[in-house]
């Protein structure tokens, strides 16, 4: 214990940059899902999901394969459109707009290129832009989104790119990295963005296990740094554990359990979720 | 017999030999007449070449606007022009030349014509452009669908996603495909001697005429169309080693596709 907060004072001595990362949770939430339905042809995956994300609140979605975690996220970023029910970001609805007569009607992709300006993703399968160097993937969206001057845009992508170890790797393209540095420069082209809330789908659903400690360990210091809010979808149990202020566990397309990391994943009575975790902690 | 027509002493082995082992009669061959018909075939290049790079251009252009009449929100609008296009592809080109020159001036509300220079660019360049949509289109599907995802995610507008991250990665591809639609094409032209489009098949079919030797100018026609249309391949499949060493994603991809 004495050794757990030796470590303790001296990573608080040696990085300022700490952020004091208490959810106020009286505030407004930045993204509300109110009754949120979402049917894939005859398939009913999500039956109503209420859920208020705060300012810098870290939460991790766990539960079953095929229980909706993705969808939940990808309606945010505009991947996949809601069935029924509202996403409120910032006060402003995302899927709907009003018209001119206060009827509200399907969103169009201008209203939809305004709200979610906000939000950033790193998917699963990284989806880098092969034909661009890794420079360039954090670049050119900065440039072209964000209007930013290009040296600057440069400064800054170099800057995010050496936070995750990459610095070095510049001038090469994405199929000559490895699974865990292909994923390190997706979330480096996420984070130059500055987006208020970043998503992460499964993020190391994809890798080799021995690759899977580096992100992790980038997602710790975002989550340990950032004012930013995160969602994460994820198998990692330890890990939503260690960093999530609230874990979700989601089951017949409900949030089945909601809580602190350790109500949840370690003191729930929630005999489905017990499962889930046994089948889970057994592979 | 055909040693009476020999005047170049080199080529004589190869008369001999055609003569005395196979079935071929090279009575009516003269290379008199072939030295003679030469320099008036080869006049033919310069309209023949001409064609064939307008003509490719207009495809290439036209190419990218069946793709976005089909593409219109309305669905109808779209199945409408697919049929075109297809109704366009599945008909001979010959019977479009035609069309194109002797038919449109005598529908009364289009009343233009076109010199045979035209019909055969316009008749040909649609013809050939609904080859080039399928293309195209190839191209586009096979970028994965996770490069749209993540443009949406950067909030990249719908232009940007067109013109920074899909078509880069879906033209280089295709470029052999379009290389080998151009070699094509190439052939087809003569189809325009038809309305008298003055290419290398059409001088040498006068040359025929006015000589009643048809041996020797067809000949050379066809030697003609091999000397350009095999450097092209070349240089085409040139062309695919340089676009896969500049681009090593591209590499990459087509390795994933085929495992």
């Amino acid at each position: 214990m004495a050794t757990r907060e030796e470590e303790m004072t001296t990573q608080d001595q040696t990085d300022e940059e700490v952020v004091e990362q208490e959810v106020d949770y009286n505030a407004n939430p930045i993204v509300s899902y109110k009754d949120v339905h979402k049917s894939f042809g005859d398939v009913h995956v999500l039956k109503g999901i209420n859920l208020d994300i705060y300012p810098s609140e870290k939460i991790a979605i766990i539960g079953p394969s095929g229980s909706g975690k993705t969808t939940i996220i990808r309606m945010l970023m505009t991947l996949e459109e809601p069935s029924e029910g509202d996403i409120i970001v910032d006060g402003e609805n995302l899927w709907k707009m009003e018209k001119g007569n206060g009827e509200m009607v399907r969103a169009s992709d201008k209203h939809l290129h305004g709200i979610r300006d906000d939000i950033g993703m790193v998917f699963q399968h990284f989806n880098l832009f092969p034909h661009k160097t890794i420079l360039n993937n954090c670049v050119m969206p900065l440039t072209s989104v964000r209007k930013m001057p290009k040296n600057e845009a440069i400064e800054l992508s170099k800057e995010m790119l050496s936070r995750v170890g990459l610095g070095d790797k510049l001038d090469m393209y994405p199929s000559s990295l490895s699974g865990g540095q292909k994923q390190r420069v997706a979330m480096a082209r996420a984070l130059v963005m500055k987006p208020k809330i970043m998503l992460f789908d499964e993020v190391t659903s994809a890798l080799d296990p021995e690759l899977v400690g580096e992100v992790l360990e980038v997602i710790r210091d975002l989550a340990r740094t950032e004012e930013m809010a995160m969602v994460m979808v994820t198998h990692e149990m330890d890990f939503a554990l260690e960093i999530a202020d609230r874990v979700l566990f989601l089951d017949g397309g409900k949030i089945a359990e909601s809580g602190s990391a350790s109500e949840v994943i370690e003191h729930s009575e929630n005999p489905r979720l017990q499962d889930f975790l046994k089948r889970f902690r057994a592979d | 017999m055909s040693k009476d027509f020999l005047t170049l002493g080199e080529v004589g082995w190869l008369e001999n030999f055609i003569n005395e082992y196979t079935p071929i009669d090279l009575t009516y061959w003269s290379n008199e007449t072939f030295m003679e018909a030469l320099p008036i075939v080869a006049q033919g290049i310069q309209i023949t070449l001409l064609l064939t790079v307008t003509t490719f251009a207009l495809s290439l252009v036209l190419g990218f606007f069946w793709l976005l009449l089909e593409s219109t929100p309305f669905r109808f609008v779209n199945l409408i022009f697919y049929w075109i296009r297809e109704f366009i592809r599945s008909t001979p080109p010959l019977i479009q030349i035609f069309f194109v020159y002797y038919g449109l001036p005598m529908l009364q509300f289009v009343d233009i014509s076109f010199t045979p220079f035209m019909a055969g660019l316009i008749a040909l360049g649609v013809h050939f452009s609904t080859y080039i949509a399928e293309v195209y289109r190839s191209g586009i599907e096979s970028v994965p669908k996770g490069q749209t995802e993540a443009s949406i995610a950067l909030n990249m507008t719908k232009f940007d996603k067109w013109t920074k991250i899909i078509l880069p990665q879906a033209i280089p591809p295709t470029i052999p495909m379009l290389g080998n639609y151009l070699i094509i094409l190439f052939k087809e032209v003569p189809l325009a001697a038809t309305i008298g489009v003055l290419g290398i098949l059409q001088l040498a079919r006068n040359f025929g005429s006015q000589n009643w030797s048809y041996l020797e100018p067809l000949t050379i026609a066809a030697l003609l169309f091999l000397v350009m249309s095999y450097p092209t391949a070349l240089l085409i499949r040139w062309l695919e080693d340089k676009i896969k060493r500049n681009n090593p994603s591209l590499k990459k991809a087509r390795e994933r596709v085929e495992v």
